[in-house]
């Protein structure tokens, strides 16, 4: 049965766990434990909406790093260009009088006047959602294969369009990414001395978006997405809007790889190219493959232990072969996730003249 | 309220060569049940998905209560107040009875996306309501004890009424039947007779296709017959019995012995 | 703004070399495609396979005794992930299968790295070598373009020849347009679909090598290239063998003349928007049937 339900016990054991792991790397003076275990947090934020989209939706997206990417770069940009050069136009004047800019001092000793990080991280999630719908609208008339090479293309336009602009720092990418403060006293940083409050929130932003995501599968909206994937026929035919409802979970997981970007980009102080390629959006396709389709929890479990290995560097330079070997290994032994869906079941259970 | 639930007018559609439906128009009066026949290939299938918008109709025009809604989507067409079911059960695995069942009750539930992500408290209680219909619709036919169980999991004479059950959440103004008593044993075919003459009583009007001549013969107030994509006859089943075409479109020319 | 003819010239021919490159590569998906109904993502390796192998080969024999063993070994590793990962599957989706094949380049691409290493690699060229050239019509070209144009050309007719002119070709083509029937007349499917991966094998590594000396390889080069096949594949129509060439041809002079107007940098994102372009506007190519194309599970 779908494992996205109520599962209050899981989300309190979970908190404990994340209690536990912080008490127990701290006092083993291992606190670097904990930034490997925040990126991950941050990763199983893409991985929980992809999970909704993929195993849920049943649709496939080999792009959602180029959400995160949007979402990442987006902000770093924001908050690292100085507008100071422009103030007199326009838009920068305009900036201002909403109070959307801040000044600061910059690593260099001189000051930087940009755009505030809290408008900065909503323009990007709010862009990236503007973009996921428009992408999706095109998208899900086609089928199948088709499907899946466009979001791989689109994942790939993303990654080049990083790449090579130098806007955007080209191969280096962008760095020097200011805190993004939450409370007074409290910001999202990649700061040592912060290390133990930004994995608390983390952690928190993930059990709440599990919350969340189990409350929808759970509700109507949930059983719409669920029909959608089990037989489009019975969603049609009972009303659900089936484009209209791909779109938005599209938008949905888009969104929340874009938080994740923002978080992160914020966390690690800077973002780069390579956090946009294909290979990323492999390896989240595989963890949600492996992890379960309809599994949040599964793909949380799954996704938590092998990034944390990964980011360890437990794979060496085996770290794609790993995740594309995994993926490979899921989609020949155990696919009854993405692709099984109304086809699988169908050839399974509709033989009229079977005698029960 | 129109007494006319559906108008179809020279409904007409292609698929390559084939001429699936000609030239083909009938009207459904409300409270009726009436039952479309015809030999395998006549069209009907195709019918059915044309009114209901899973296909769309090269020529001609499809009235819904009293509206234009030819080439709507399937979608808005349930929206509207037609519900069916598939000859080929269309059940969503991994879900339970009553969790299908409470798919039909989607049109009459409002939560979006961010009230469902945020458990809001009357997202809840549409919810519970939702649950308390859908209950009565599978006491309605039975299913109660089953409400629990992997809907897939059952029986085919069970999924068969779980389909039924979902489009009498829907709570349609018309209920479209492709073939419901396709796969199942004499017993069962006699009590989905039954199930669907009940339904009939508390004021459904129904649209059905069947092969099975006795199902139809006895439920059935009026009944069309589909040839090659044409209306071959059309009346009571008294009427359609002792029809010489009609036994000529099943038998064949040649074979024609007569009545 | 004009450009003179000589330059002109160059673009174009830089713009059919790769295109007839990419042809290849789109050819292979076809024909594995017409088999199987599959979209074999790992079709790029092949090239890759195959012009690493050939330069490891060429170390200890001559040139053209490694580029034939290159080949005869990419077939064999073509033939493997047939039978390894497609061949037992019982009526895999579509989509299933074309994650399989992605997962398959990842793997094949990172069994390359640690086989070989990261750097890039060239066989030596054919005639001649780095620096000399040809001038024709103005143009200065490489005698190796010559030889890919000439090597990649003769393949692409010699696959024609082979497809209507002999009774293993004339199977193939059965057992692509109808798979039951061709079951049925005796044909025995499974070994054509074998084929049909041995055979795109062997032209990829067989493009693959004649193309390196232009373009090095190394052991990324293979998905830039299934990228831009499959492109090309869907541009000429799916389906299609001569779609498929005209699709590669087409692909290799847009991004070729694309240089002329985009950084540098973005060469590779022409054929992103290529495909984009055709996946969203017009998903049965140019050439391709628009009603053929709908009624095809995609």
């Amino acid at each position: 049965m779908a494992g996205g339900g109520r599962g209050l016990g899981f989300t309190a054991g979970l908190a404990v766990a994340v209690v536990t792991i912080q008490v127990a790397a701290s006092s083993a003076h291992k606190v670097f434990y904990l930034t490997q275990l925040t990126m991950s947090a941050y990763a199983m934020l893409i991985v929980l909406g992809l999970a909704l989209l993929m195993g849920y939706a049943g649709q496939a997206s080999m792009g959602q790093a180029g959400f995160f990417a949007i979402g990442g770069y987006t902000a770093a940009f924001l908050t690292t260009f100085d507008l100071a050069p422009h103030r007199g136009s326009v838009v920068v004047s305009l900036l201002g009088r909403m109070h959307l800019l801040l000044t600061r001092a910059d690593g260099s000793g001189g000051s930087i006047t940009h755009v505030h990080p809290w408008a900065a991280a909503l323009f990007a999630i709010v862009l990236a959602a503007a973009i996921a719908w428009l992408v999706a609208g095109p998208v899900f008339r086609l089928r199948g294969h088709y499907l899946a090479m466009a979001t791989l293309g689109f994942g790939i336009i993303v990654h080049r369009i990083f790449l090579g602009s130098s806007l955007f720092g080209a191969a280096d990418g962008i760095s020097d990414v200011p805190a993004l403060a939450l409370l007074p006293g409290f910001a999202i940083t990649g700061r040592a001395a912060s290390r133990v409050s930004n994995y608390y929130a983390a952690w928190g932003v993930v059990l709440l978006t599990l919350w969340m995501l189990s409350n929808l599968i759970d509700s109507r909206i949930g059983r719409a997405l669920r029909a959608i994937h089990g037989s489009e026929n019975a969603a049609a035919a009972v009303g659900i809007p089936i484009a209209r409802f791909k779109t938005q979970v599209f938008v949905l997981a888009a969104s929340l790889a874009a938080v994740a970007g923002v978080l992160l980009t914020h966390f690690n102080g800077g973002i780069g190219p390579s956090d946009a390629s294909v290979m990323k959006s492999v390896r989240f396709v595989a963890i949600v493959a492996v992890g379960g389709m309809a599994n949040l929890r599964g793909a949380l479990a799954m996704g938590t232990v092998l990034t944390f290995l990964s980011l360890r560097g437990y794979f060496g330079t085996f770290d794609d072969l790993v995740f594309g070997g995994i993926l490979l290994a899921m989609m020949l032994f155990a696919p009854e996730g993405i692709v099984g869906g109304q086809l699988w079941q169908r050839l399974k259970s509709a033989n009229p003249l079977k005698v029960r | 309220m129109a007494t006319q639930v559906l108008e179809v007018r020279e409904l007409g559609r292609r698929f390559g060569g084939l001429q699936a439906v000609a030239d083909l128009s009938f009207c459904v009066t409300r409270g009726v049940v009436k039952a479309v026949i015809g030999p395998n290939g006549a069209g009907k299938t195709t019918l059915f998905n044309l009114v209901s918008g899973f296909a769309r109709p090269d020529t001609g025009s499809v009235c819904f209560l009293g509206e234009d809604v030819r080439g709507l989507p399937a979608h808005e067409l349930a929206r509207r107040g037609m519900a069916r079911t598939f000859q080929q059960i269309q059940l969503v695995p991994g879900m339970s009875v009553l969790e299908n069942v409470l798919t039909g009750r989607h049109r009459h539930t409002r939560a979006g996306f961010l009230p469902s992500l945020l458990r809001l408290p009357r997202t809840v209680r549409e919810g519970r309501a939702a649950r308390e219909h859908c209950r009565e619709t599978l006491a309605f036919l039975g299913l109660a004890d089953y409400a629990e169980a992997e809907a897939v999991s059952l029986a085919y004479g069970l999924q068969r009424l779980v389909e039924l059950a979902r489009a009498l959440a829907c709570e349609p103004q018309l209920l479209l039947l492709d073939e419901p008593a396709a796969g199942l044993n004499m017993r069962e075919t006699e009590e989905m007779a039954g199930t669907i003459r009940r339904i009939n009583a508390t004021g459904l009007t129904v649209l059905l296709v069947e092969h099975d001549m006795g199902l139809v013969m006895n439920i059935s107030h009026e009944i069309l017959v589909l040839g090659a994509g044409r209306r071959v006859a059309e009346g009571t089943p008294h009427e359609i019995q002792g029809n010489p075409d009609v036994i000529r479109i099943y038998l064949g020319e040649d074979d024609d012995q007569g009545p | 703004m004009l450009m003179s003819s000589d330059i002109f010239l160059q673009f174009c021919v830089a713009g059919v070399t790769y295109g007839i490159i990419y042809g290849v590569v789109a050819i292979g998906f076809t024909i594995i495609y017409n088999t199987t109904g599959i979209i074999n993502f790992a079709q790029g390796e092949f090239l890759m396979i195959g012009g690493m192998t050939a330069v490891t080969l060429q170390r200890y024999v001559s040139l053209p005794l490694a580029i034939l063993g290159a080949v005869a070994i990419t077939m064999l590793a073509g033939a493997a992930i047939e039978v390894l990962f497609i061949r037992w599957l019982h009526r895999p989706s579509v989509l299933r299968m074309i994650i399989i094949t992605i997962g398959v380049s990842i793997v094949i691409r990172e069994i390359a790295l640690h086989l070989w290493d990261e750097k890039s690699h060239a066989l030596p060229h054919f005639t001649g070598d780095s620096v000399s050239a040809l001038t024709v019509a103005g143009a200065k070209i490489s005698p190796q373009v010559l030889w890919v144009i000439g090597v990649c050309g003769a393949m692409v007719l010699l696959l024609g020849l082979f497809f209507r002119a002999t009774p293993l070709g004339r199977q193939m083509r059965a057992c692509a347009s109808n798979r039951d029937a061709a079951r049925l007349c005796g044909i025995n499917t499974r070994n054509m679909v074998t084929l049909s991966f041995v055979l795109s094998a062997g032209m990829g590594a067989l493009a693959g090598c004649v193309v390196s000396p232009i373009t090095y390889v190394q052991y990324d080069s293979g998905t830039a290239l299934a990228i831009k096949g499959f492109t090309a594949a869907i541009l000429g129509g799916l389906g299609s063998t001569a779609g498929a060439a005209a699709g590669g041809l087409i692909l290799g002079l847009l991004e070729s003349f694309g240089v002329w107007v985009l950084p540098a940098a973005y060469k590779d994102a022409v054929a992103i928007a290529v495909m984009l372009g055709v996946l969203f506007l017009r998903p049965s190519g140019i050439f391709g049937n628009a009603e053929a194309a709908r009624l095809r599970e995609f």
